[in-house]
């Protein structure tokens, strides 16, 4: 059977793909059937709940048996004969399903993904430990290492398992691109470490488009010189930060997404809604989301005058090379390499409370969007990022930058709505 | 799950003027969120505060340990994810019950409950539970946290 990887490869336009997970079973299939039948070569998405997530399954079973609804598909809790009936018809050479979750300890996960006859999901040791909870980086690491070679062994039935890093958006924001190139090209490092050879990379669109598309280029070159005998795709995420409430600043901002994976080649994109700054989309927001980004992506292509971009060589790039690069220089084994890497400083989020985190790194917004270093802290940039004694950041400062994209996408979407008035007055 | 009690203290390099005393910001039991905790250490640190800022997830027995250990002059517990109202209420319940944290002032706020504004008797339950104030969120939520700051004794417990 053509696995997740190879349809993506293969299908020769951007494929979109939704977040999206319900709990009761009937309705995570009409989402799965709904997200079939949008306009565009789609994939399907089964987000788990919170509980699931975070292991707590005795509280994701009570709820099943209370009819509460949960915020995600708790495929943990659910019998397999539940999961085959969402399942069955749906799942096939031309669609298939992604398992989403969050989990720093998910090896229940992927037993219950794989019996049911799945063979895509994502995360990572790092990404899916130090924005979340309090799990010590090491367990995580652990953790992953065994739910990676575990699921690998569908390779011995014939199937070829796909895992995706999470590693290009850590925290959603305010992380500078470089950081999070180097993250899921580590992760993916460490998924082939552990056995995998069908592996996307994320990376999550930020503040600014130039840059955006530089960091995208980065991880295509990182990749190729890093991952030679990988059947490897790149996966954007529009927007995870704080998301604009209009729905015309909504879907601009998806727009630029999938602009962004069309001009840089990516082969697949996360899509977010209209819903996405007050609560969880419907599978018709979800649809209409879908579809939106996919005719996007398509008037880019048709369009003579649009041009593919990013450098192959930038600031970004030196910048991702130079911190995978030291990473990998601390050893062969790639999650011991990236625990030494956290405990040394040499890589280090900024804003990330986590325990294993060093929290010396600092980031800000410049005057054109670009996510910039304020404070490299102990990263290995010496000589490549000017030193800017340390520029202080303020909570109202903070407080701005978290918000600069909902601000600029909804002020635009009010100066156009301005316009659309003052043109049907006739002025 | 292992429970580090190191704590995340940001480096701090411009010089606030020292108030010579602790604040305490932790996240609900149930919360995974983190930039309201950022941007509640920024705004501690700014007005010359010592933060120790206990993250995300935290459970009930880690706040209180921190708590008894550090003696704060204040304990900040923040929650966005809509069981602020639950997790505060099992907080403060469990914290009042050791005596030497009887006095020590405790203020709860964010997004607490799932849908918007908290009723009022929601706020007066949290009150009487012990909380010292609570506060909503949204612009005059700040304002009126900040005031609190204010009033706090610049030694309260050296």
């Amino acid at each position: 059977m053509t696995g997740f990887g190879e349809f993506v490869r293969d299908a020769g336009e951007l494929v979109v793909q939704p977040r999206m997970g319900m709990s009761e079973p009937d309705r995570m299939r009409a989402g799965l059937l709904a997200t079939k039948a949008a306009a565009g070569t789609t994939v399907g998405t089964i987000t788990l709940d919170s509980y699931t997530r975070v292991g707590d399954l005795d509280s994701a079973e009570l709820a099943l048996m209370e009819d509460v609804p949960l915020n995600g598909y708790p495929i943990v809790s659910h019998d397999l004969a539940t999961t085959r009936r969402v399942l069955d018809g749906i799942q096939c050479e031309d669609f298939p399903i992604q398992v989403r979750h969050g989990s720093a300890s998910p090896q229940d996960i992927f037993v219950a993904l794989m019996t049911a006859g799945l063979d895509a999901t994502e995360g990572g040791p790092v990404s899916y430990c130090l924005p979340y909870g309090r799990i010590p980086l090491e367990e995580s690491l652990r953790n992953w290492s065994r739910s990676c070679e575990l699921f690998a062994r569908l390779r011995d039935i014939g199937r070829n398992p796909h895992l995706e890093t999470f590693g290009g958006c850590m925290l959603g924001q305010l992380c500078p691109p470089s950081q999070l190139v180097a993250i899921s090209v580590l992760e993916a490092l460490f998924f082939y470490q552990h056995g995998l050879r069908s592996i996307s990379v994320s990376y999550a669109q930020q503040t600014n488009f130039r840059q955006d598309a530089e960091a995208v280029c980065a991880l295509r070159r990182l990749c190729d010189e890093l991952l030679p005998d990988v059947d490897w795709h790149v996966v954007i995420y529009a927007y995870m930060g704080v998301y604009p409430t209009s729905p015309e600043g909504a879907y601009q901002l998806l727009d630029r997404a999938a602009t962004l994976a069309a001009a840089t080649g990516s082969e697949r994109l996360i899509v977010k809604t209209v819903a996405e700054s007050v609560r969880i989309p419907t599978i018709e927001e979800n649809v209409s989301a879908l579809e939106y980004a996919a005719a996007a992506a398509a008037r880019f292509r048709s369009d003579p005058n649009a041009e593919a971009m990013g450098e192959r060589d930038s600031q970004t790039y030196a910048e991702a090379e130079a911190l995978v690069s030291a990473v990998l220089n601390m050893g062969t084994d790639i999650g011991h390499a990236l625990l030494l890497a956290f405990r040394r400083g040499y890589l280090d989020i900024p804003y990330c409370l986590h325990p294993d985190n060093n929290g010396r790194t600092r980031s800000y917004l410049d005057a054109a969007g670009r996510l910039c270093w304020a404070d490299t802290g102990k990263l290995p940039l010496t000589g490549l990022v000017a030193a800017r004694g340390a520029r202080t950041v303020t909570s109202s400062e903070l407080l701005e930058s978290l918000s600069y994209v909902r601000r600029k996408f909804d002020s635009q979407a009010i100066g156009s709505a301005g316009r659309a008035a003052l043109e049907a007055r006739g002025a | 799950m292992n429970l580090p009690v190191t704590t995340n203290t940001l480096d701090r390099r411009d010089a606030a003027a020292k108030r010579d005393a602790t604040v305490i910001v932790s996240g609900g039991s149930s919360d995974s969120h983190t930039w309201n905790l950022v941007f509640l250490q920024l705004l501690l640190e700014e007005l010359g505060y010592t933060v120790v800022n206990l993250g995300s997830c935290v459970p009930e027995e880690l706040t209180i340990a921190e708590c008894i250990a550090r003696r704060p002059a204040l304990l900040v517990a923040s929650s966005v994810n809509g069981h602020g109202y639950q997790d505060g209420m099992r907080l403060i319940s469990r914290l009042r019950e050791y005596g030497e944290l009887s006095d020590m002032p405790v203020v709860i706020g964010g997004k607490l409950g799932i849908s918007g504004a908290q009723s009022s008797d929601q706020l007066a339950a949290l009150i009487e539970a012990g909380f010292d104030a609570v506060f909503d969120d949204g612009a005059e939520g700040i304002a009126s946290f900040q005031r609190l700051l204010d009033s706090l004794p610049q030694r309260a417990l050296a």
